[in-house]
C-alpha cells in the first residue's frame, strides 16, 4: 500500500484529534481542558476536508471551535469553580468504568474492523454547498422548517432558564 | 486510487467517542461534562460524513443529516448551560456530585 499525501493528512489529523481529546481527560485545569478540544475540533474540520464535505468543515470550524467554545468558555468564567477539577470518585469505580469502556470499544472495534465496502466514484466534492443546498431545501425541507422551530425553542429556554427572578423573589 | 479506508474512519471516530464517554461519566465540573458530550456527538458526526462518501450508497444525505446534529449539538449546549447557571444561582455549585436535589 503506497503512502499517499491522503493517508499522511488523515494519521495527522487523527493524531492531533485524539491528542486533544486526551489533553481534555488529563488536563487539570478546566480553562485548559477546553483549549484542548479546540484542537480536536479543529481536525475534526480536516477530517470532513478530506471527507469531500467542504460545507460542513466550515461549518464545524464556525460552530464548534467558534461559538460552542466560546460559550462553554463564559460559562466556566460565569461560574465560580475550583481552578483544579480533581476527581474525587473511587480508584475502584474508575476502574471499572474504564473496563467497561473497553469493553465496549472491543466489541464496536470487531463488528467495524474489516468491514470493506467497496468504494464507488462520487460526485460529492462538485460544487458541494450547492448539492446541500438542494437537498436541503427541496427533500429534506420539512426537518429544516422543524429544526428552525427548534432553535426558536431553545433559544426561548434559555433565555427563561437564564433570566434572573428578582421580583419573582420578592413577591414570594 | 488508494485512499483511506472506511474502518480508519470508524475507528477514529470510535476513539474520540469512548474518550468522551470516559470524561462526560468521571469529570465532576458540569462545564466540562457538557463540552465531553459535545465530543461523542462530534464522533456520530464523523460517522455520517464517512458514510457519505465511503458508503453502499454514497449520496449527499449524509452532509446534510450531519448538518442537522451539529444544531442539535448547539441547541443543547446553549440549554444546558442555561440550567447550569441557574442552577449555580440556586445553589452555588457547578460539581454534578453536589446537584442531588432532586434525589431525595
Amino acid at each position: 500500500m503506497s503512502v499517499s499525501g491522503e493517508l499522511i493528512a488523515f494519521f495527522g489529523l487523527a493524531l492531533v484529534a485524539i491528542l486533544g481529546g486526551v489533553l481534555l481527560i488529563t488536563l487539570t485545569k478546566v480553562v485548559h481542558m477546553v483549549i484542548a478540544l479546540v484542537f480536536t475540533f479543529l481536525s475534526i474540520a480536516g477530517i470532513y476536508l478530506l471527507l469531500s464535505a467542504e460545507f460542513v468543515a466550515i461549518v464545524q470550524i464556525l460552530i464548534y471551535s467558534g461559538a460552542i467554545t466560546i460559550v462553554m468558555l463564559f460559562g466556566i468564567m460565569l461560574t465560580k469553580h475550583r481552578e483544579n477539577d480533581e476527581p474525587a470518585k473511587g480508584g475502584w469505580q474508575r476502574f471499572f468504568l474504564l473496563l467497561a469502556i473497553a469493553g465496549f470499544a472491543v466489541a464496536v472495534y470487531l463488528g467495524i474492523y474489516n468491514l470493506d465496502i467497496p468504494v464507488q466514484p462520487t460526485a460529492l466534492h462538485e460544487e458541494n454547498t450547492k448539492q446541500i443546498g438542494i437537498e436541503l431545501f427541496s427533500k429534506y425541507v420539512i426537518p429544516f422548517e422543524v429544526m428552525s422551530v427548534l432553535l426558536l425553542v431553545a433559544l426561548v429556554g434559555a433565555i427563561v432558564l437564564a433570566k434572573k427572578d428578582d421580583e419573582e423573589g420578592d413577591r414570594s | 486510487m488508494t485512499g483511506v479506508p472506511l474502518s480508519a474512519y470508524l475507528v477514529l471516530a470510535l476513539v474520540l467517542f469512548c474518550i468522551g464517554l470516559y470524561g462526560a461519566l468521571t469529570k465532576r465540573n458540569a462545564v466540562i461534562v457538557l463540552i465531553s458530550i459535545e465530543l461523542m456527538l462530534n464522533a456520530a458526526n464523523i460517522n455520517l460524513v464517512a458514510f457519505s462518501k465511503l458508503g453502499v450508497t454514497p449520496s449527499i444525505t449524509g452532509q446534510v443529516f450531519s448538518l442537522f446534529t451539529i444544531t442539535i449539538a448547539a441547541a443543547e449546549a446553549a440549554v444546558g448551560l442555561a440550567i447550569l447557571m441557574s442552577l449555580y444561582r440556586n445553589r452555588k455549585t457547578v460539581n454534578v456530585d453536589e446537584m442531588d436535589i432532586m434525589k431525595h
